[in-house]
Formats: C-alpha cells, sequence, structure tokens
C-alpha cells in the first residue's frame, strides 16, 4: 500500500466515523445488552438485576396471554397485508397511466401516511363511534360499536390500517409498474392478448420482486403496530386488539417487567426473521414456477 | 378508450373522497363550539365557526401545547441537520473511499435495519437513564441522529456521481473535507432532500420513543402532547380535540407539501433496493 492510499484509508475511516459509533451505541450494542438484560431479572425500581439464566425464556413458554397477542397480530396482518397489497396494486393500475393529474392523485393518496399516527387514530375513534361517527351516520344509524365489539375491533383495526398504508405500498408499485420492460407488454399485445390476460399472464408475475418488497415490509410494520392500540382501544375489548407490539409495551412500561419484556422482543425479532425467509423462499418458488425469474 | 379513461377518474375521485373525507370532517368539527356534541351530518358546517378553538388549544388550555409544538420542531430539525451531515459523511466515505473491513461494516449498518425498533428501545432506554438523559432533549435528539437507511440511500447516490467532477475539484487544490461539503453533498442535492424529508417524518410523528424517554409536561413532542390533550379532554370535547388533530397535522402537511417530490422519490428507492 503507498502513502497516498493509506493516507485515502484514514480520511474514508474517518468520514464514517460519527454514524459508525451511533451504530454501535444505538443499534448494536443494545441488541447485546437486550439478551444480557433478558438472562436477568432486572427490577427497574429497586435496582436490583439478578443473573436467572432462561428463566424469563421457559416463563414464555407457558404464556397464554403473550402467544394469544401474537396470534392475533399474525390474524391482523392476515386481515391487513393481503388486502392492502391488492387495493394498493389496484390504485397504482390505474396511477400509472399516462393522464392528466395522475401525479396529483398520487401526492394525494399519500397524505394519510405522512400523518399525525395520533391524530389519525382520534379521528379513526370517531369514525367508528356507535351514536355519530361517520361509518353509522352513512349506513343510516345502525349504531354498531366497532370498537367495543370483541368481533368487529380487530377488523375495524385492519380496516384502518388500509387507509393509511395505501399511499407507500400504492407508490412502490408505481415503481415497479414504470420499471416494467415495454417490449415484454408490446410483444403480449401483439400476440392478440386482452389487458385482463395481459394483466395475469405478464405484468403480475413480472412484478413479483415488487410484490416480495411490499408484503415483507407490511408484515413487519403490522408486527409492531402500536399507536392506534394505545390511542384507540388500549387493547380492549377484552383483549380482542392486544397486538404484540403493545402487549411487549405493557409487559415493560406497565408492569415493569423489564428482563421479562426484553425477552418477548427477542421472540419478536425471531418471528419476524423467521417470516420474511419464508416469505423470499415462497416468493422464489413462485417465481421460478412462473419462469419469470 | 374513452370509456376506461372515465372510469379511471370516477375510481380515483371516490378513493380520493374515501382519504380526504375523514380529514374534512375533522377540520369542520374542529370548528364547532368547544363542548358542542358531534354534529349530524347534515349539521356539519358550523352556523358561526368557532376560530377561537384554535386560539384555546394554543395557548389557553392547560396542557402547554404551544411548548409541544416547539419541541418537535427543535426536535426534528436537530435530527434532519444531524443526518445529513452524519449520514452524508458516512455515505460519501463508503462510495469514495477504499478502506479495510468496509464492506463488512456496510453490512452491519444493513443488518441493523431488520431489527431496528424491536429489540432496541429497553436497552437504549436503560442506557440513557444510567446517563441521567431521560426526559432532556439529548434524549429526544441524540438517538435521531443517524439512519442506517439513510447512509445506504445516499451511499447509492454519491457512487453514481462520476469520478471526473471529483478530480477536477482536486486538481484545483481542494481538500477532502472541502471536496465533500462544497462540492459532492451540494450534488447529492435530491438524495439529501429525500433524506430531509423522511427524517422530518419519522421524528415528528414518533410515538413510542418520546412517550417513555420523556416524563415531564414541558418535555412532550406534540405527537405524545396530544395523546395527553386527548386523554385530559377525554371523549367529551370533539370539538377540541379536532382542534388540536388540526394544529398537529397542518405542519405536517406544510412539509409533506413542500418535499413531496424528494418523498416519494425516496419510497421508489426503498422499493427498489435489492
Amino acid at each position: 500500500m503507498t502513502g497516498i492510499e493509506r493516507q485515502r484509508a484514514r480520511t474514508g475511516r474517518l468520514f464514517v466515523l460519527p454514524a459508525t459509533v451511533h451504530l454501535v451505541v444505538f443499534a448494536l450494542a443494545p441488541v447485546l445488552f437486550s439478551l444480557w438484560i433478558a438472562l436477568r431479572d432486572w427490577q427497574v425500581l429497586r435496582g436490583e438485576s439478578p443473573f436467572v439464566g432462561l428463566a424469563q425464556f421457559q416463563r414464555l413458554g407457558g404464556d397464554g396471554a403473550f402467544w394469544g397477542s401474537v396470534g392475533k397480530t399474525a390474524v391482523y396482518a392476515g386481515m391487513s397485508v393481503p388486502v392492502g397489497m391488492a387495493l394498493a396494486l389496484g390504485v397504482a393500475l390505474l396511477v400509472a397511466q399516462p393522464l392528466r393529474g395522475m401525479a396529483t392523485f398520487r401526492t394525494l393518496f399519500y397524505i394519510p401516511a405522512v400523518s399525525s399516527g395520533v391524530a389519525i387514530s382520534i379521528l379513526w375513534i370517531y369514525i367508528y363511534l356507535p351514536d355519530r361517527g361517520l361509518i353509522n351516520a352513512l349506513l343510516g344509524g345502525t349504531g354498531i360499536d366497532f370498537l367495543n365489539d370483541p368481533q368487529l375491533a380487530l377488523p375495524a383495526l385492519a380496516f384502518m390500517s388500509l387507509w393509511v398504508g395505501l399511499g407507500p405500498r400504492m407508490i412502490v408499485y408505481v415503481a415497479g409498474l414504470l420499471a416494467l420492460p415495454t417490449s415484454v407488454m408490446e410483444a403480449a399485445e401483439l400476440d392478440g392478448a386482452g389487458p385482463i390476460r395481459r394483466f395475469w399472464a405478464v405484468t403480475f408475475p413480472l412484478l413479483a420482486p415488487t410484490h416480495l418488497f411490499v408484503l415483507v415490509t407490511s408484515t413487519i410494520a403490522a408486527f409492531q403496530t402500536f399507536t392506534p392500540v394505545y390511542t384507540m382501544t388500549q387493547g380492549r375489548p377484552m383483549g380482542a386488539t392486544d397486538l404484540v407490539g403493545f402487549h411487549i409495551y405493557e409487559t415493560a412500561w406497565r408492569s415493569f417487567d423489564v428482563s421479562y419484556a426484553a425477552a418477548q422482543s427477542f421472540v419478536l425479532l425471531v418471528i419476524l426473521g423467521v417470516l420474511s425467509v419464508v416469505q423470499i423462499r415462497l416468493m422464489r418458488g413462485s417465481l421460478e414456477a412462473s419462469g419469470a425469474g | 378508450m374513452r370509456v376506461r379513461v372515465g372510469l379511471t377518474y370516477a375510481a380515483l375521485l371516490a378513493l380520493a373522497a374515501f382519504l380526504v373525507a375523514p380529514f374534512v370532517w375533522m377540520v369542520l368539527v374542529s370548528l364547532h363550539p368547544s363542548r358542542a356534541p358531534i354534529p349530524e351530518l347534515g349539521g356539519l358546517v358550523p352556523a358561526q365557526p368557532a376560530w377561537g378553538n384554535y386560539r384555546t388549544v394554543l395557548l389557553e388550555s392547560n396542557v402547554p401545547v404551544d411548548r409541544f409544538f416547539w419541541n418537535s420542531v427543535i426536535v426534528s430539525v436537530a435530527a434532519v441537520a444531524g443526518q445529513i451531515l452524519v449520514c452524508g459523511m458516512a455515505g460519501y466515505g463508503f462510495a469514495r473511499y477504499r478502506f479495510w473491513g468496509r464492506e463488512w461494516l456496510f453490512g452491519a449498518f444493513l443488518a441493523s435495519l431488520m431489527f431496528a425498533g424491536t429489540v432496541t428501545q429497553i436497552p437504549v432506554f436503560l442506557m440513557l437513564r444510567s446517563w441521567g438523559w431521560l426526559d432532556t432533549f439529548a434524549a429526544l435528539i441524540v438517538p435521531s441522529l443517524s439512519s442506517a437507511f439513510n447512509v445506504f440511500l445516499l451511499r447509492q447516490f454519491f457512487r453514481q456521481i462520476p469520478a471526473e467532477l471529483e478530480d477536477a475539484a482536486r486538481m484545483d487544490g481542494a481538500g477532502d473535507w472541502r471536496l465533500f461539503w462544497r462540492v459532492m453533498l451540494p450534488m447529492a442535492r435530491p438524495a439529501v432532500t429525500t433524506c430531509a424529508a423522511f427524517t422530518f417524518f419519522a421524528v415528528w410523528t414518533d410515538f413510542l420513543w418520546p412517550l417513555i424517554a420523556t416524563q415531564s409536561q414541558r418535555m412532550r413532542t406534540l405527537e405524545v402532547g396530544l395523546s395527553v390533550f386527548q386523554s385530559g379532554y377525554g371523549p367529551t370535547n370533539w370539538p377540541l380535540q379536532m382542534t388540536a388533530s388540526v394544529v398537529t397535522l397542518v405542519p405536517l402537511l406544510l412539509v409533506f407539501l413542500l418535499l413531496q417530490k424528494g418523498f416519494i422519490r425516496g419510497v421508489t428507492l426503498g422499493g427498489l433496493k435489492e
């Protein structure tokens, strides 16, 4: 290595130094620290932290409330993610057309996603009110108490997430659609394929990388849902909306069972990792099956 | 063809109504007299708009909404400025310099995107508590001074800038820092705008972290403050709750409209990352 190269290497390291220090202090070290916390019984209020080994993880094994919240979160994701993706793709197909005013529509549809989560949640409490809420008013005074009905509360949160999540998913699909090779579409058109057949035979499979990206990021976001639960339902009624992000918050900051919460968040991380890998595998499989890879 | 275009517009307008109607309702209810019951759909437009609600919320409520607002401004602006500098430097360093361990280190940044937020919340809280940082601006700002996503985004952008430009500036005798600060960072302006937009919205609308990292009313950000306001006024005062919600949303909307191009381009970049 010459002197100039060595000098340049040193300069390069100086450029990445501040971000690296930040990464170590606020991301890498906390992961290890988190594991250390999970192996103890940390009492925030008393300032004691005896080592307990894997006891916190063993507690998790028989904790029906925790696994129940994981199950509810899976149901919530199952309701909101596939429908949200289909909706976003449908809207993207519309606004990706070369027509006047499409940029305005794209901007407009994005607004809920850049709005305050708390303000949006307060707004949707009203929308779901039984007496004068917007939905019941539009349905003609049906008086359904969406957020206090154990059957309806979770679907109500999922429906709201469609409204909030449309913009970002749509924009990603628009980018995917605009990046498709036009030659393939033209060839399909010359073969006499109609628009519906062209969509299912060409567009949809070619969008596989976009589907995968939207699927993985939306699933992770669904599993981390917190603000609407905190603001709208606090996990009620009868725990029907006790999603895992909120459940961990309560364990840590309401029961002050910090070590147990750290163990729970580790399990959530593993679940998200496994889900992402499974989704990537499945999508790869379908990609190869359709011959679009 | 014309039918199809007509149907497209009809569908988009219906969807726009679905997305915008709740906001319109929010503004209209905020103009009803304080403590008034929720209006029926027919009587949504108030006979006399109660603009005084905005005065009440901003200046006269028992919750210091103006203080929340300035806290949010300080925290968001500091985070944006910090990230432009810190992530800009790192993005440039990764894109343009060779050094031992570079790929490995960059991989660590990417890996951290996976677990951000899930497992770090509790340890970072305990760490800042032991440093005596809780309930200070430091607790709200310092964890947001860098983000792996923005390092990634800026690196991608710096890699696309042709090397000739840099060589020319070097010939003119510009040093490494001058080159970065005066030439490269200004050239990366589209990507920097995107980063600024992402950071601003992420920090302004962050709820969970300021909720646990602050305790006193004077350190709350607007997002947490709105939640405090909501529980303070309960479900009984919809007009004031809606007024506070509008106050929270307006700065976000203004910044979004200002930076929308950068914002949507960034979402697209994120979508295309491998």
